[in-house]
This record gives C-alpha cells, structure tokens and sequence, in this order.
C-alpha cells in the first residue's frame, strides 16, 4: 500500500463541479493553501465549501470564492481580518451561507466520520439558528436535533504522514483536520513531510490512516495568517 | 475613581478574583480576555480555547509569533507546562461536557431569567456565530462582563432581550461597571454595588428588578 501521489494537481484532479470539499483549518492555522489554490487552478464550479471561517483576504478559501468557485459556505465564522471575498458577493446574493454554531459544526463532522446520522445539543436552542429544527427535552433540558455532515473530498493539512496515510498535526493546526478525513469519502493530505511506514511512532499517530486516501508531500508550506501579516499574496511554488 | 463606574480592567479583575486555583477557564474573545491580565497570585487556571488548546499563555513577543499557536481570537499565544492540543470535536466536548468551570463573555443584553444576547444586534451584514452558542451551554459558571449601560446609557440588564439570542437561561453572574449581580430562580439578585451608588440610582438604570438576599457588599477594587 502506498497512498502518496506525485503532485498537487494530481490530488485535486477527482473533484468535480458540483462537489462538496471540507478545508481543515482554523482561520490560517491548518488551512491547507498548497492544496487549495492546486483546486483554484483545476477550476471546478458550484462547490459546497465546508471550514470554519470563509476565507482571509485574497488566500486559500478567499480566493476559490474570488474564482467564482464557491456556490455554498457552510460554516460559523464568516468574518476574518479582510473579509471581503466572501462579504461583497454574500451581500449581493451570489454565495449561500449555512450558518452553524462552531461546537456544533465539530459534532456534525463528527457524526458524518462515524456514522451518527443525528444528534442533540444544547447549543442554539431557541435562538434563530434552531428555527425549523426538531427539539426535544431530556432530563429537564432543551436541545436541538442536528444532522451528520458529510462530504465527498477533504482537503488537509498535516506535519507528517507516512505512506499508509498516519498522520500528525503541528499544534493547533490540528482543529478540524481529524473530524473532517473521517467524514470525507476521499481525504486529500498535504504533509509537510512524508516518511516510511514505521516512521511515526504508533503511539503519536493523531489520524490513523484509515481515513486517508492520498498524500502529497509540501515541504515548508506556506502559512495563511502569515502571508497575510506580511501583505503578500500566495505564490506557487 | 474620577468617575463613579469601573473600568474594563477593574471588571476583569474584579471577575478574575472569582476564578479558583485549578479552574479551566475559557474567556470569551476581547473584553474576556483581560481577566487573564489579573490572575489572584498564588492560583494556577488553565485556559481554554476552542480551537484545541488547554494550558495558553500572553501573547509571545512580537516577531516571534508561530501562527500555528493561536487562541480562538486568531491571536498569537504561547504554550504554558502542562498544555495540551485536540481537536474541535473533544474541544467542545469539554465545553457542553460539563468539564469547564466558568466561561466568561461580552454581552449586549443579559436579562433576568438568564437569556443572553452577544452575537448580532439585527439582521443586516453577514451574521458570523463562532463558538458563542456553545459555550453558554456546559460550563459550571457561565459569567457575562459588560458596562452596566449601553454607551447610549439602555440598561444591559433588562426584563427580555430584544436582541438576537446567543443563548436561553444560561448566564449564572454578571460583572458590570457598577455591580455584581447573580441569576437566581429568573431573577437578578444584587451581591455587590459600588459604595458610592444608591440603591435607586442603580435600579434606575437596571432594566428589570433587581433583588437582594441579605447584605449587599461593597464592590470594591484597586485602581488599575
């Protein structure tokens, strides 16, 4: 067995118009860029775009939305330092959002990795973000029904893989990324180091690589939040 | 005090004074966050944020920031002994778990039954929730810090919000500019008030009855 593939372009190559693709990543720390500008130049329309943010000046998310790439965001934090890709076309009624509570979108990841189609919280009992959805009362207290999120890619960054698709993240890059490969029928892995079978140990695996398809190694990858602070843009390597 | 009102500060410390030696804390993005700046000397916290950190600390010098180590507010932080990283997924878990102590967040309106509203004042702009609505649900304490008034001088204390809720019956305490008020069976019950402040005063710009169970304390706090 040997997930690895020999490029970027190769990894994005099975998605389609009309996909559903989660990005791990909280704001810059973990957002795979390498793999999502591959995905920017790759061109497919009408995506449903699953992270926690919707993107950071012109970077990453930001850009796919600057594509026209972007049909749907789902996710709990539209705002970032330079929200502006997906402000102005949201404001003009050419991206659909799916506002959900940060916890919440954890959890219905969650349940889409592991085959919980439903589940109850607390959390956004009766605010407007519950509004149409199924409540129930246990033991005394109000919660919301909420559905699995599933996907048809995942596009995450990692610090090490092997070639079974084990992996590691570097510290809070880490987030979504495990829910998310879980949830994913194909999970797409930027390392930023590749090594044997054997070569992290058991013990430190953080995503066992049963939930990963394809690695591609991204030796020093670039950083969101600090191309951002250095007003630069994303460059290919 | 030049004026008859805490400072943001003198709030953060006034709350911080509250958190025990070992509480897992989680403060909110902004204002929250100042109660760090006041830690009561001798007790160890561990702060939590919600994109998998337990155990941050200040922010690290500037220069040396490592984007991969943020706290919830996308801020660079650091790593105190003892910290931990998970994902999102255990992360709220450790919020609507029950595993926080206290949560501490900014407020538009709290009103007496313990409704809060933080997250959107109207239905214009592009709405953006992030963790608000979970972490009012779990926490042991979820305490709210706020002026008392609103800068056009509305309470922030009222008898229902009127703004968007961010949660139903979830705030236990608030720490405002003038007092110390607890949530109690639906209604507000005033532990501390300024010295200088009458009772009338501080009802005349509380949205809703505030109510008394035995003494009142003085609110009392250094200069900041």
């Amino acid at each position: 067995m040997d997930k690895r593939l020999p490029g970027l372009e190769e990894a994005v190559s099975g998605i389609k118009d009309g996909a559903t693709v989660m990005i791990g990543g909280f704001g810059g720390s973990g957002n795979p860029i390498e793999l999502i500008h591959a995905l920017i130049d790759a061109g497919p329309k009408d995506l449903t775009v699953i992270n926690n943010n919707a993107g950071n000046g012109k970077i990453g998310i930001a850009a796919m939305i600057d594509a026209g790439m972007v049909k749907k965001m789902i996710c709990s934090f539209p705002k970032s330092s330079d929200p502006r890709a997906f402000t102005d076309r949201y404001m003009a009624g050419e991206i659909e959002l799916e506002l959900v509570p940060q916890g919440t979108l954890a959890e219905r990841i969650r349940a889409g990795g592991t085959g919980i189609p439903a589940f109850y919280t607390p959390a956004s009992y009766g605010t407007e973000l519950a509004e149409g959805k199924p409540t129930a009362e246990f033991d005394g207290k109000h919660y919301v029904q909420e559905r699995w999120l599933k996907a048809d890619f995942a596009l995450i960054k990692a610090e090490l893989a092997d070639h079974f698709g084990n992996l590691t993240y570097r510290m809070a890059a880490r987030n979504f990324s495990p829910l998310m490969a879980a949830a994913a029928t194909t999970t797409i892995v930027q390392a930023t180091k590749v090594v044997e079978p054997g070569g992290i140990d058991p013990e430190q695996v953080h995503t066992p690589g049963i939930f990963v398809d394809h690695v591609v190694e991204v030796a020093d990858p670039q950083q969101e939040e600090a191309l951002i602070r250095a007003g630069v843009e994303y460059e290919r390597a | 005090m030049s004026e008859l009102k805490l400072s943001n500060a003198q709030i953060a410390w006034r709350a911080a004074q509250d958190i025990e030696d070992g509480a897992y804390v989680n403060l909110g993005i902004g204002f929250p966050e100042m109660v760090a700046q006041y830690t009561v000397e001798g007790r160890t916290p561990v702060f939590h944020t919600e994109n998998g950190l337990l155990g941050f600390g200040p922010a690290p010098e500037p220069g040396t920031e490592d984007w991969d180590l943020i706290n919830a507010g996308k801020k660079a932080v650091t790593l105190k002994p003892g910290a931990s990283f998970f994902h999102h997924a255990d992360s709220f878990g450790m919020v609507r778990g029950g595993h926080l102590d206290v949560a501490i967040l900014g407020a538009l309106q709290v009103a007496q039954n313990g409704d809060l509203a933080n997250w959107r004042v109207g239905n214009k702009g592009v709405p953006a929730v992030g963790g608000a609505m979970d972490l009012v649900h779990g926490a042991k304490r979820v305490a709210v810090l706020t002026d008392h008034v609103t800068k056009k001088g509305d309470p922030k204390l009222v008898d229902a919000c009127t703004f968007p809720l961010t949660g139903v019956g979830c705030v236990t305490r608030v720490y405002t500019s003038l007092a110390v008020v607890d949530i109690v069976d639906g209604h507000f019950v005033l532990r501390e008030k300024l010295a200088g402040m009458s009772m009338d005063d501080l009802q005349a710009v509380t949205g809703a009855p505030l109510h008394t169970e035995g003494d009142v304390a003085d609110l009392v706090v250094p200069e900041l």
